[in-house]
């Protein structure tokens, strides 16, 4: 199908795997954490914003840099896994995971924050009032009124790793079917003058993305209207 | 009035010659080089300007078939250094360049490692269950990951270490993995193995018989054709002072 190779479809399994393992744990990280930054403004909570969306304009490449050296044998995290009969982080679909969590962060987060901050604590009070627990007043209040902002942290995340390159080709070490992942092979592609290929998966995620995106904004009108 | 006005003139006139001159008598130019010349090629550069401090190259590292892309696509470099004459020679058959590709080096492989003693390491011995990661440049365009291939090839080993490689995207990239540690070992460019910073820890040159030789060209690019400044630069590469910072940096002169 598409003229595609098998290194091109290992790239794109190992890209959606990353992409879907990304997402699944940003919004389970990024619901309590914008929950939290919803509240009173206070110094905290205004510098973890800032740290969490660092990765916005930071560049890629050093965010790599860095996870490389903690990760890495010799560093902090990579070191204590060792120590614990894990192994380290560098060069594994397990370090790029990390990697692309915190690199999409402020995508998952900034979305949820939003949808937080219309809904304000109002109704989950009266459902706590009426006698509803906190998992009944995630479930059954927080989350049908801010599907909105759920939709689009998720398919944000999802588009945004999609696209990451800097930080997988730093941490990574291009290992087919591990952390070889698309943008890396039509870099790779590119650099070695094979343009055809290079052309052919750069189109499929331009639509791709496309869709992604408009899927997105589609969604996104459609709720302000019914928003409270 | 008049007088007022022709003063201001002048003035502008001597200032506007003030900042044009040191302009007209400089002349600028810029490098691509391939990044194994990192520190080589600082150090021959360096060496230039205090001898002709007029001009002032720049000096960009990268990947040869970066370059070879950017160059081909209008880039506005005036010298071209490739770590494989391939690429100087695809745009030699272009046309883009002003001179024929000058082989001006020949670079050799290395194993290297941050965390034992490479100097007792066979290319064999990358087979051994202790070492789990060997950080070697991406052969597909990288011509130091050709040359690596090779001689895995050549030992019989590349399909043994396959599931153990990671690939930086040249060789400096793949130097830096080895170097944090993060890969146990490296097939690094004996050039960077010589750099002050990695000369704490032993290597051991590969045989040059196990893979192609790794031909060194540069080239003046038709941007860079009819500049004094670069035919003067190409010279100096050409005098002993460079031949022997090149030496240094383990490079093996050509004939």
């Amino acid at each position: 199908m598409f003229g595609l190779s098998p290194a091109d479809w290992q790239a794109i399994e190992v890209t959606l795997k990353l992409c879907l393992y990304t997402t699944a744990i940003l919004l389970l990280v990024a619901t309590p954490l914008a929950w939290w930054l919803a509240g009173k403004t206070s110094p905290l909570r205004v510098a973890v914003q800032a740290v969490v969306a660092l990765p916005l304009v930071l560049p890629p490449t050093v965010l790599g840099f860095y996870l490389l050296l903690a990760l890495g044998p010799r560093g902090f995290i990579g070191n204590s896994l060792d120590g614990i009969g894990l192994t380290h982080l560098a060069f594994s679909f397990e370090g790029i995971l990390v990697a692309s969590v915190l690199y999409s962060m402020p995508f998952a987060v900034q979305p949820l924050l939003e949808s937080f901050n219309n809904l304000g604590r109002r109704p989950v009070e009266v459902a706590s009032a009426l006698g509803a627990g906190p998992v009944d007043r995630f479930f059954t209040v927080i989350l049908p009124l801010c599907r909105g902002g759920y939709v689009i942290a998720a398919t944000l995340t999802f588009a945004h790793t999609l696209g990451e390159f800097g930080a997988i080709l730093m941490l990574g070490g291009s290992i087919p079917g591990e952390t070889k992942v698309l943008s890396v092979l039509i870099y790779d592609y590119a650099q070695s003058m094979n343009y055809a290929a290079a052309h052919r998966l750069s189109l499929i995620l331009l639509a791709f993305s496309f869709l992604v995106l408009f899927t997105v904004y589609g969604f996104s009108r459609r709720f302000q209207v019914v928003r409270v | 009035m008049k007088h007022i006005n022709r003063l201001a003139g002048r003035v502008l006139a001597l200032l506007l010659g003030l900042f044009l001159l040191p302009q007209v008598k400089a002349e600028d130019f810029t490098i691509a080089a391939a990044s194994d010349l990192r520190y080589a090629l600082d150090e021959i550069v360096a060496a230039y300007v205090a001898e002709h401090p007029v001009h002032q190259p720049t000096v960009i590292y990268g990947s040869s078939g970066q370059f070879h892309t950017q160059i081909s696509n209008g880039a506005p470099y005036d010298l071209y250094f490739s770590a494989d004459i391939v690429y100087p020679q695809m745009l030699h058959k272009s046309g883009l360049t002003a001179s024929e590709p000058a082989v001006y080096a020949l670079g050799r492989i290395v194993l290297w490692s941050a965390g034992r003693d490479a100097s007792t390491l066979r290319l064999s011995d990358l087979l051994n269950g202790g070492i789990s990661r060997i950080a070697i440049a991406q052969p597909d365009h990288a011509p130091y990951g050709q040359r690596a291939r090779e001689a895995l090839q050549a030992t019989g080993i590349w399909t043994g270490v396959q599931a153990k490689l990671v690939f930086g995207e040249n060789i400096a990239h793949a130097a830096q993995m080895a170097e944090s540690g993060a890969a146990d070992i490296g097939i690094l460019a004996l050039s960077l193995a010589l750099f002050p910073n990695m000369t704490t820890q032993g290597y051991h040159l590969i045989d040059a018989d196990l893979h192609n030789p790794l031909a060194q060209a540069y080239v003046i690019t038709r941007y860079g054709e009819g500049k004094p400044a670069v035919l003067d630069f190409a010279d100096y590469l050409e005098g002993d002072k460079a031949h022997t910072i090149m030496q240094r940096y383990g490079f093996v002169m050509p004939e």
